[in-house]
Formats: C-alpha cells, structure tokens, sequence
C-alpha cells in the first residue's frame, strides 16, 4: 500500500498547471500520489494567448507542459475526462467514463465558462463563444462560409474575438450593451478614443445594443434584432458576455458557494471543506471572482503553501490593473480607472492627431495615483502602477506625468525612489530587488538581466522600468558602461555609421583622421569596412578598402583550423540543377576539395589553399556560380521548403519566394551574419522560426517571423506582420534589415539586438510598420541602394590581375605552404591532427 | 654575420598589409611577414616576424589586420585574434609566449630581410 498522500487536481488548465508545477518547485510532490483531470481532450495550454493559435493553427504553440512534465514528475493525467460527481463523505470523486478514484486532499481548478445570455435564438447554428482551441476551430471551420462576423460583448475578450474575426477576413462588428468599449476596465473618454480607433481599422462598433433575439437573416445565417428596433445582419456570432464559475461540481458537493457563484475561498485558497483548495477563476474570495491569470498563479502558489506547508504565501486579493494591444491599440487601465473614489481629482490629455487618450485619477490633495487610464499610447503604464501600488508621492503636477515631454523636463518615476519590493515584472513576478541583485551579480544589459530573472519575457509591458532599473542601479554601483568601439574611437557602432552614413565618409585613413586616434585595430577596422559595405557597397578588395577586412572576407572564404579555405557557392534556396551539381563535384575532385552539404542547403568544399581559390572560383564562376558570402557578415543563405510546386500541403510558393528573397538581399553586409528562410506551410520544414528573418506561407500570404536564432542561445522568432503579400513582406524586411544594420552593435545578431531593444518587438513594429520615426522610405531608399550596386565579388576579383596577385601565398616565390598537410579519412582529405593520436590495443 | 636578402619590390606589400616571404637561412626554409606600416603623417615603415601563429600552428601572420594597441604595433592572428608586437614579437595576451622578429628594411625600392649566414659563407668572408 502506498504512504503517499492521494492528492487530486480537477482541471487542466493553466492555473490548475501552474499549481502543478509550484507543488514540483517545492521537491515535496513525492510525498504526493498526484492525479489530474481535464476535461478537454489537450494537456494544459495557454488561455490567455489563446488568439495566437491564428498565428499557425496548430495547439502545439499554445502548450504550457514542457518536457514530459507529467511523466517526469510521476503525475497521471487523464485528459478528455470530465469529473461529474466529489463525494465528501467517501473523499471520492466519479469521472464521466465511471473512475472512481480516491483523495486525500482536492483542488478545484475547473475554471469558468463563457456566459451566453438566454436571448432567444442563442442555440441556433453559427454561434460560438470564445475560450478554447475547439471553439477557436469550430469559428474558423465556419468563417470558411461566412462574410459577416459579429461580437456579443465589448469587453477585454470581446475585442479579441473581433480581431480574429477580422483576420480570418470577415467584415467584423461589435456590439455593446453598455455606452463604450470595455466599460468595466475605462472610462468615457477613453471608451470614445478606443471606439474611434478600432473603427479606423474597419471593425464597426456599435454601443448600447440589447440583443432580444436571433433569427434567420434574408441574405445573411443569422438577424440580431436588437430592443431599439434595429436590426443587424451577420453570418457568426460570437458570445463574449462575461464568465461565470465553473461551480456545479462544488455545488453538487454542498461547498459554500456565494450569492452569485463561485466557490467561496479564504486566504489560503481553502474552501469550506479543509480537504478541498479551490483557485482560479472558479474562485470566490472576498466575493469577488478574479478573471485575470496573474492572481489565478497568486491562488496556486498560495494552495501550495499551504497544502506543503513549505511557505506562508496567501492570497489577499490582487490589483487588477492591466495593460494590453487590442487590435494593435494600447489599452491601459490602473486602479480607479473611473474616479469613483470619494473627492478624487481627474487630469486628462486627449490628442485627437494622434489619437491618444490619458487620464490619471489622483487623491483629493494630489499626493497620490488612485488611478489611470491609458489608449492609444501607453508607455507610462509602468511607472504610473508602481505610483499607485506602492503609494509612493506625486510630483507637486501631477499631470506632468502624462503629459508629452517637453525639452528638459524629467521623464516618469524616478526608480531610485521605488521601493525593494516593488513588483516590476507583474507577469513573471519580479521585484526591483531582483533585478538590483542581478545587476551586483554582474548583469549589465537587458539580454543578461531577462535570462536572469526572467523580468520582461512575459507580455513586455515593463520593460522601459526594468532598463531604468538597471541604468540606475549601474550607475550606482560606479559602473560607467563603456559603449566605445575600442581604444581608436570614442563611438558606438551606431554612432560610427551615423557619422560615416552622414559624412558620406568611404575610407578609413578620413573616418580615423576625421574621428579616430591611433592607427585602428583588427576590431575598428573590421566595423569600418562593414559599414562602408552597408552603406556604399563598393567591392571589398578595392583599394584602400582591402586591407581592412579579416582575412575571411579578404580571400572570400572561410579560414579553416590550418589555414586553408573552405568555398562555398551561392545555391539560391537551395535550388540547383543536375548540370550544376556536377561541375561542383568537379570542382571538389580537380582540387582535391572535402566535400559536405552545409545546413544552409548549399555545399562548402574544404582544404582550399588561398593560391588555388583564383583558379577554383574561375571555373565556379564559368559555370554560372556566384560567391556565397559564407565568408561575411552579411546574408548566408534563405533555406526553403519546395511548397506548392511539389509538396501536397504546400500553400505558397516558397521556392520562388525563397530565390527572390536571396537574391535581392545577396552580399548585403551587416553587423553580423544574418539568416533566412521561406516554409511553404504551417508545417515548417524550413524552420523559418530559428532565422534572423523567418517567413512562414499562409492561405492568404505570408507570416514574417523575425529575430529568431540557432546556435548557442537558440531563440524562437517572434511572429512580426501576418498575411503579407508579396509586396509588403519584402517592404518590411528591407526596413528591418537597414535599421538593424544601423542600429546594431558590432557582431550583434538580431536576436540579441531585439532583446536589448527598449521597447522591443512592439517599439520595433512601430518603427517598421507604422513607421513612427519616420525613417522608413530613408530605409528602403539606402537598401535599394545596396541591391543595385550588388556585384559576384569573385567574378570582379578574377577579372582583375592587380587583385590576383595577392592569393598567392609567398610574396618572392610560387612555392605551396609546406604545413598543410591531409590524411585521407572516410575517402576525403582532412587536416593531419597536430599531434597523431594512437589507439593502443586492449586484448 | 648577417646578410640582407632582396624579397620583394616594396610595391608588393600594400599599405598596412602583410605578406609572407619564403627565406632560406642556413639550408632551412623559414616563413617570415612582413608588413608594412603607414603612421598617421603617411610614412611608411616595414616590419618582419614568423608567419608561424604559436597558437594556431599555422603559417597565417601575414593574413592579420595591422594595427595598434596602448601604443603597440601589432597584427592580429587572423584565427583566434591573439596580438603580436610587430617591434618584439611578443604576444599581447600571452607573455610566456613570443615569435622571432627579423631586420627589414627598404632600399632602392625593395624590401630586403637580414639573415644569419651559414658556417660557409661566414668561412667565406674571411
């Protein structure tokens, strides 16, 4: 018999999880015998992101169970089983297939279900609610056949469903019952500012709708007859009314239950039944039901607390406040967003240009934030809510917090003046004391301090105060960040092309004479020639040019561990013909060259010696082969998958798309080396999400994933623009590569580049997308301008004797280096080992 | 005794690049760069050490970038970027570890390199 302590988990979702993976963090979940139940028939994955499964259709990307976590940790799930009765008096609980299973201690976590008003015509086909992947399937499967899609509910979830209505391409409407757009979380104003904002987008709004019944439309599936006498004509509906309790379970069982729903916890998430926890939304404490994930995980670690007995966390309610993109608008609400508070004083700002709306609600004597309200731009959301949640002093004008900076005036908090324990990071719970430790432990960029303590990997939301955090905290500490290129110029990357881009600057000998000291270095001089490449574009052998590239780029190859090179030819998405193959197979067999197939589907050959590259690339180049640029920092290669020409699921043609892309962006150098590639379906085989620029086909075009990453610190790319065309997409990633290439530091992959910028992937869509700094036709003028100045570097290098000269390897002689040596292994060369190893035999 | 060898015309080493030469000293071969360094007012000045890299065991010196660091000469190795002084040879991240320097310099337009002479050629002299 087991000792174990029978402990049973009803629900699977992602509070029911994260009390799963909160009793593991403790190490005591051995002492457990754990059992869940989740009714629907996938493992526990991410409501709240619910609207990203759009994004590939396909559950995996919403999963939160990472790494066999149930297997691993001796927990049994049963998914797609419902539980249908808790017996107390027996502690047992009966699942819909007739498991009887035993508990010593219960938690509830079933959640809460979509509220569908009883109006009349509610159970009629083409009606939907939005909460889980079923329900985001069945919307698509009928969006299929449909035009028109409306919203029942105007709320924070409400606005979601529209939009993915809209993206699924139906003319979308919302309706209201209340005056405005989430009436709960803002207020008049900021009710108009969003109303105007998401009708800019083309979603018709309509307010103050009671719906009374539902019946078939003339030309359309349904007619919503509204209580004023309009009518309204729509193909789906999708009920976004609010959610309720997920209590019949507790009801059934005689828990305590409040007035209104919901089970009725204390402090420790206990209910009425010392035996049974219940968290989440299905949660009553303090009357009061918490639709929101953050407090949701509050409960769960609280539950494990108390439950393990390893900690005293309690849950003493939680502060709602929240900021979001709706549609691509900023959406912002803080404490007392409606000023409901007794002899509190309101501050607003409306600019109707560009449309955004702030109002902060402060305290009778304008010593303290009550609450805000933020659309259209939400930057101060952060500092505003540490005012608020740590009751810290307004500024004598308070206003001046929401107004726009004018020169010389201050920017928001003043970090130094937040507590230790302020909660910077709400999503992943992160206090300045956190990131101040992370700081001292020798973090000195945001790419350090998100690894460390995870603050801003959540929704983003903080982390302009994280970077504040951290700049103060450095600045504490006497750590002066030294951004210098190097000891030859007191510069940034970034300013150095700003100088050499506006000067028109194009060699070394003025930049060094105009702005550096000293004679350059293998690392100023290195940069110098990538950005006279990105900017001029000229050949990187010219004169004076050459003797600033690394000897990668000088002999347009890759340097191997004993000095030979390695050649590799550009194969266009990796499309080559037969005739094609065979002169590199060749070429690798004239010279004796090791041959393999790169993972960028081209093929390198290896053991070139720097005099016999000349010769190799005179017949690469006779044969119709361009250089590959394995060698720069600059474009390698875009892989592709053959898509719709050959493959049964392909939606696109991502070859083409993929030849293109290579094609316009081939031999532009960057700050470091930069990767593409083109999937031809949501299947993915060309593993578009792990490139600097990843494109993913759609039906109806192209997703743009940027900024993703192999290698040392592997990095998903972050799904940028969605259902581009063909037009656009290559607009987007012409900005994108020119404002990395001018943002940049040195040898900075775009990866690491979007970690560390402030603001990041929605600062960077502003810049490319809706071009907020204005810079976006300077991009594409400057990327033209390396596309028509491209030329095959080795073609021009073997049509000029000057440029020849320098490949051979003795200056006074024709002789081969003697030190290169092969042995022959698997019937290829290879470098001999400096030291030959030998294998004695054992008997 | 040393003897000047004649290598190259001094046209075939680019300003601030280097280039190895093939050297026969004493019936030994020996790979040597040599540089050629251009200071701020625009004055050439050429330097020789081993083409060897310590670290790298490769002949790849001449395939640095030249430069200077706290006031020193140096190239970089062009494979794991360890510097070495163009002047002593020494290397800068490592100063257990050194590479031989050799006498260069310009004459008539060519680029000579002092060597040691042989047991014979040295019973020669006399």
């Amino acid at each position: 018999m087991s000792t174990k302590i029978k402990l049973v988990v009803i629900g699977n979702g992602p509070v029911g999880h994260k009390f799963l993976e909160e009793l593991v963090a403790t190490g005591k979940h051995n002492a457990y015998q754990i059992t869940v139940f989740g009714e629907e028939p996938l493992p526990a994955y991410d409501r709240v992101q619910l609207t990203r499964w759009f994004e590939t259709r396909q559950a995996q990307t919403l999963n939160l169970v990472k790494d066999n976590f149930y297997q691993k940790n001796n927990i049994t799930l049963y998914s797609n089983e419902k539980i249908i009765q808790i017996d107390r008096a027996q502690q047992v609980v009966i699942s819909n297939s007739g498991k009887q299973l035993p508990y010593d201690k219960l938690i509830l976590a079933t959640g809460s279900y979509p509220f569908v008003p009883p109006v009349k015509g509610h159970d009629r086909e083409n009606i939907f609610v939005y909460r889980t992947i079923a329900d985001l399937e069945k919307i698509t499967a009928a969006a299929q056949q449909s035009k028109i899609g409306t919203v029942i509910g105007g709320g924070l979830l409400g606005l979601e469903a529209a939009k993915a209505l809209k993206d699924l391409g139906l003319k979308t409407h919302v309706v209201e019952f209340a005056p405005r757009l989430m009436a709960v979380q803002i207020d008049d104003g900021g009710g108009k500012m969003l109303r105007k904002k998401i009708e800019n987008l083309g979603v018709c709004v309509h307010t103050q709708k009671n719906t009374q019944s539902i019946t078939a439309g003339e030309t359309t599936t349904h007619q919503m007859n509204f209580a004023d006498g309009e009518i309204l004509a729509t193909d789906i509906i999708v009920f976004s009314a609010g959610i309720r309790p997920r209590d019949e379970l507790a009801r059934q069982a005689a828990l305590a239950i409040g007035e209104r729903g919901g089970v009725v916890i204390n402090n420790h998430c206990l209910t009425s039944d010392n035996n049974i926890y219940a968290i989440g939304e299905v949660a009553l404490w303090d009357n009061k039901i918490f639709g929101l994930i953050a407090p949701g995980n509050a409960m769960a670690q609280a539950a494990v607390d108390h439950l393990t007995q390893s900690g005293t966390r309690e849950f003493k309610g939680a502060d709602m406040s929240t900021k979001l993109k709706l549609m691509g608008v900023d959406v912002a609400s803080i404490g007392d967003a409606h000023g409901n508070s007794p002899n509190a004083r309101s501050y607003t700002y409306v600019n109707d240009r560009e449309e955004i709306y702030k109002k902060i609600v402060v305290s009778h004597d304008d010593k303290h934030l009550l609450g805000a309200v933020l659309i259209g731009d939400a930057a101060e959301y952060g500092s505003l809510l540490q005012f608020m949640l740590n009751k810290m002093t307004l500024p004598s004008e308070p206003e001046s917090l929401i107004l726009p900076q004018l020169e010389g005036s201050s920017a928001g908090i003043g970090v130094d003046a937040l507590p230790d324990s302020a909660q910077i990071c709400s999503c992943m719970n992160v206090t300045k004391a956190d990131v101040v430790q992370a700081v001292q432990a020798g973090a000195t960029d945001m790419a350090t301090i998100k690894s460390a303590t995870k603050a801003a990997t959540g929704c983003g939301g903080c982390s302009a105060l994280v970077t504040q955090v951290l700049n103060n905290e450095l600045e504490k500490q006497g750590i002066s960040v030294n951004t210098d290129l190097c000891e030859h110029f007191a510069y940034t990357r970034q300013a150095l092309y700003h100088l050499i881009r506006i000067e028109k600057i194009k060699d070394f000998t003025t930049l060094m004479s105009k702005h550096g000291s000293g004679l350059g270095c293998d690392i100023c001089k290195a940069t110098a020639a990538s950005i006279f490449a990105s900017c001029w574009n000229e050949h990187i052998l010219n004169k004076p040019l050459h003797a600033l590239q690394d000897t990668n780029d000088y002999y347009m190859g890759n340097m191997q561990k004993d000095g030979t090179y390695s050649v590799v030819p550009r194969v266009a998405g990796g499309e080559i013909t037969p005739e094609k193959l065979i002169v590199l197979g060749q070429v690798a067999k004239k010279y004796n060259l090791y041959t393999k197939i790169t993972g960028g589907q081209r093929v390198d050959l290896f053991g070139a010696r720097s005099e016999q590259l000349p010769d190799i690339w005179q017949e690469l180049v006779a044969a119709g082969f361009e250089t590959g640029h394995a060698y720069g920092k600059s474009l390698r290669t875009v892989k592709s998958c053959v898509g719709s020409t050959w493959c049964r699921y392909g939606v696109q043609d991502s070859m083409a798309m993929a030849i293109l892309l290579e094609n316009r962006y081939k031999g532009l150098r960057s700050p470091h080396k930069l990767k593409m590639a083109v999937s031809g379906c949501t299947r993915e085989c060309a593993e578009a999400q792990s490139k600097d620029v990843g494109v993913i086909a759609t039906e109806k075009g192209w997703n743009l994933y940027v900024c993703g990453n192999g290698g040392m610190k592997p990095r998903h790319a972050d799904l940028f623009a969605s259902d581009l065309d063909d037009v656009t997409l290559i607009k987007y990633i012409d900005r994108l590569f020119m404002f990395y290439i001018r943002t940049a530091d040195r040898l900075q992959r775009t990866s690491v580049w979007l970690d560390n910028m402030e603001g990041g992937l929605s600062y960077l869509k502003s810049v490319i997308v809706e071009d907020k700094l204005g810079i976006a036709n300077e991009l594409e003028q400057e990327m033209t301008q390396v596309i028509a100045s491209y030329q095959c570097e080795w073609k021009t290098t073997i049509e000029d004797p000057e440029k020849l000269k320098r490949f051979t390897h003795f200056v006074n002689s024709q002789q081969s280096d003697d030190n290169i040596r092969f042995i022959q292994e698997r019937e290829q060369i290879r470098p001999k080992p400096l030291q030959e190893i030998t294998i004695i035999e054992v008997n | 005794m040393k003897k000047w060898l004649t290598i190259c015309h001094k046209d075939d080493i680019l300003p601030n690049m280097g280039r190895c030469a093939l050297i026969t000293a004493q019936d030994q071969q020996r790979q040597v760069a040599i540089f050629n360094i251009v200071d701020r007012q625009g004055n050439e000045q050429f330097y020789a050490i081993d083409n060897f890299c310590p670290f790298s065991k490769t002949n790849t010196l001449s395939r640095g970038i030249t430069g200077d660091i706290n006031g020193q000469l140096v190239v970089a190795s062009p494979l794991y970027k360890q510097h070495f002084n163009l002047k002593t040879g020494q290397c800068i991240e490592d100063n257990t570890v050194a590479v031989n320097t050799y006498s260069v310099r310009c004459d008539n337009e060519h680029i000579l390199i002092a060597i040691n002479k042989s047991a014979e050629e040295q019973s020669n002299d006399h």
